[in-house]
């Protein structure tokens, strides 16, 4: 890779600004109503963490090239220039105090999609050689070994065969012309391993055609989250290559938020094409599999049940009524939070949060606000479909000795399928 | 010493005029500048198409969640209050609605004048109240700048000369009249090159979130 310098970054700011951005900035009049909608404010109270000042190097970019009054000061000298002194400020700001949620996005009174603009700001910062550590080295692994984890395909193998040990299913591996390619994230093979097994026992029953790839498993996307165009771009075309190679109509996009962000909505604009095939969330197809009678479930969870909506699942991908339709087929005591679906607070994770060691403490600080939704409605377990999200729930709640298991929708519903006779 | 007459007849003759053009062309060249840079075209198959969810959000964001009306009440009704009182006297004031008729050819009926006279007096009050939230509040604080707050005097100006004008304080009444027509001329000058722009790119900002969000099937 070249060297990461300030003119770098600039000019990966410039190639970020559009008309959107420009009629953001232009509206901004300095509310900080975005400040409440901020989990990372709330819960510190410091004002540095409001929303669009995240964004200040790319509103100064903005300003300073993009406008006819910002021309004639920057040739007078009279604009406010983007240093590596302040990237470097800023470096905390962009990344370990946003999880690019979206929840600013949505209140902002002048309608400025303050989220997208994190996103963009991003690759300026990486550009400029200003991002965290943990998530260059997240990435670094993720273009070297496919998994921002470092996970090899071995290790899947060795859950694929406890699944069948366990199930007596057989997990499809590079099987073409099937209707479905499975993605899986590391971080659930590692964790979670429970949802392999989930989507191996629901298929079979729904009478899903579906596979693995040995080429391609990895769906979560560290270019996304660090904010490269380049990484990000990569990673995408090894999930289309995959599909394409093995011929399927449709990508499974697994339990992980920003895995669907990133192959759904920025995917194709990475690659500069529409994809030849779908793209689906798990909950999407689950529910659509419900929907038309080919899961059949048995029995009910009987305790109270909340839920907490992962943000790129709900709000930035409309993913709503199709968990709660889920659950309610399997639970008869479930509670939402308070403020859900499109409204629903952050875990404080996302958005590469957790790859950023550094962030840890802060990390726990933005939980609090889902501690206190949580504490409102009092469930005695949580249920979600992002493995991150997970991670965030069991560890904030372990951490505050709230006694509150998480479980994985996807595995919840597994365990009521009316055994095949 | 000028006298206020002439005074009068310069803020209502030529001011005026070049006030006009500089609002004009200046909003014109701001509306440019947004649409001038576009955007790349997005290949992600949507799930709703772009222009109703955009639309629909230039409408309801001017309502805000329950959740944000709970966690910046000020900010809401406050903010609320004084656009619609600014509105109310700018709009339907009858010397205002009068100018209006004589510039367009058509207008619309005012409001009786205690009635404007009372809502005006709120809005005074209500700047004043925003003004003390940004000098205080430290989220507003931290984001402030220098134009914030002379954005704010320039608003709170033009109420504040109106006012006193239609209150007979300021003498003679010539000199009175003018400096409400000269602090509003300052207004539309400076409209265009400040965050008062938003009057217009606001509707902007909003339909492009609102087509941001509804393609990806959120209402936003």
């Amino acid at each position: 890779m070249s060297e990461l310098t300030l003119d770098r970054g600039l000019a990966a700011l410039r190639a970020e600004i559009d008309g959107p951005v420009a009629a953001f900035f232009s509206s901004c009049v300095h509310c900080g109503i975005c400040a409440t909608a901020c989990p990372f404010y709330v819960e510190t109270g410091d004002p540095k963490y409001t929303p669009i000042l995240k964004v200040e190097p790319l509103r100064r970019v903005w300003k300073s090239e993009f406008t006819l009054l910002g021309r004639l000061l920057s040739t007078l000298g009279l604009t406010q220039k983007v240093t590596d002194e302040m990237l470097a400020e800023w470096e905390e700001l962009v990344y370990d105090s946003c999880t690019m949620c979206g929840r600013c996005s949505l209140v902002c009174p002048v309608g400025n999609d303050i989220q997208a603009m994190v996103r963009k700001t991003r690759e300026g910062m990486v550009a400029s050689g200003h991002a965290p550590e943990g998530l260059i080295a997240a990435s670094v692994r993720a273009v070297q070994t496919g998994s921002p984890m470092g996970l090899q395909w071995k290790t899947l193998q060795v859950q694929i065969e406890h699944v069948k040990s366990s199930t007596g299913l057989e997990v499809p591996v590079d099987k073409p012309g099937v209707d479905y390619l499975a993605m899986l994230s590391s971080m659930e093979v590692i964790n979670f391993p429970e949802y392999l097994e989930a989507i191996t026992k629901i298929f079979h029953q729904a009478g899903v055609t579906w596979t693995l790839s040995t080429e391609c498993f990895e769906a979560t996307n560290a270019g996304i989250q660090i904010g490269n165009k380049d990484v990000a771009a990569l990673l995408v075309q090894r999930v289309v290559d995959a599909a394409i190679k093995l011929g399927v109509k449709k990508v499974i996009s697994p339990e992980c938020g920003h895995a669907f962000t990133a192959i759904r909505w920025e995917g194709p604009n990475l690659i500069g094409k529409p994809y030849p095939f779908e793209v689906v969330h798990i909950i999407e197809l689950l529910d659509e599999l419900r929907a038309s009678g080919r899961i059949k479930t048995e029995g009910k969870e009987t305790d109270r049940l909340s839920m907490h909506d992962p943000c790129n699942l709900a709000r930035k991908s409309g993913v709503i009524d199709q968990q709660r339709n889920l659950i309610n087929l399997v639970a008869e005591n479930f509670v939402d939070l308070k403020e859900h679906g499109k409204f629903q607070w952050c875990c404080g994770a996302g958005g590469g949060v957790s790859s950023n060691e550094r962030a840890e403490p802060l990390k726990i600080t933005a939980f609090k606000r889902k501690k206190a939704q949580i504490e409102e409605v009092s469930p005695e377990r949580i249920v979600t479909m992002c493995a991150t999200c997970r991670t965030q729930l069991e560890e904030g709640l372990e951490e505050f000795n709230m006694d509150i298991p998480v479980v994985g929708l996807t595995e919840m519903i597994a365990d009521h399928l009316v055994e095949k006779a | 010493m000028i006298d206020p007459m002439d005074f009068l007849l310069w803020t209502k003759g030529p001011a005026f005029e070049w006030a006009i053009a500089i609002f004009a062309l200046g909003v014109l060249a701001r509306l440019l500048e947004i649409f001038i840079i576009g955007r790349r075209p997005n290949y992600a198959e949507p799930r709703a198409g772009e222009w109703g969810p955009g639309l629909r959000t230039v409408f309801t964001r001017s309502i805000a969640d329950s959740g944000t009306f709970q966690r910046a009440p000020f900010n809401v009704v406050v903010g609320w209050i004084w656009h619609i009182g600014f509105l109310i006297a700018l709009l339907l004031f009858i010397p205002h609605v009068e100018l209006i008729k004589s510039l367009l050819g058509f207008a619309w009926p005012g409001l009786p004048n205690p009635i404007v006279d009372l809502v005006t007096a709120v809005t005074l009050v209500a700047l004043v109240a925003t003004l003390v939230h940004r000098l205080t509040h430290p989220v507003k604080k931290r984001i402030s700048t220098f134009e914030d707050y002379l954005v704010w005097a320039i608003t709170f100006l033009v109420v504040l000369s109106g006012y006193l004008a239609y209150h007979r304080v300021i003498n003679p009444y010539p000199l009175a009249l003018g400096l409400h027509i000269l602090s509003a001329e300052i207004f539309l000058i400076v409209l265009p090159f400040t965050k008062l722009i938003h009057i217009f790119t606001a509707v902007i900002a909003r339909w492009y979130n609102g087509a941001s969000f509804g393609r990806r099937g959120v209402t936003s």
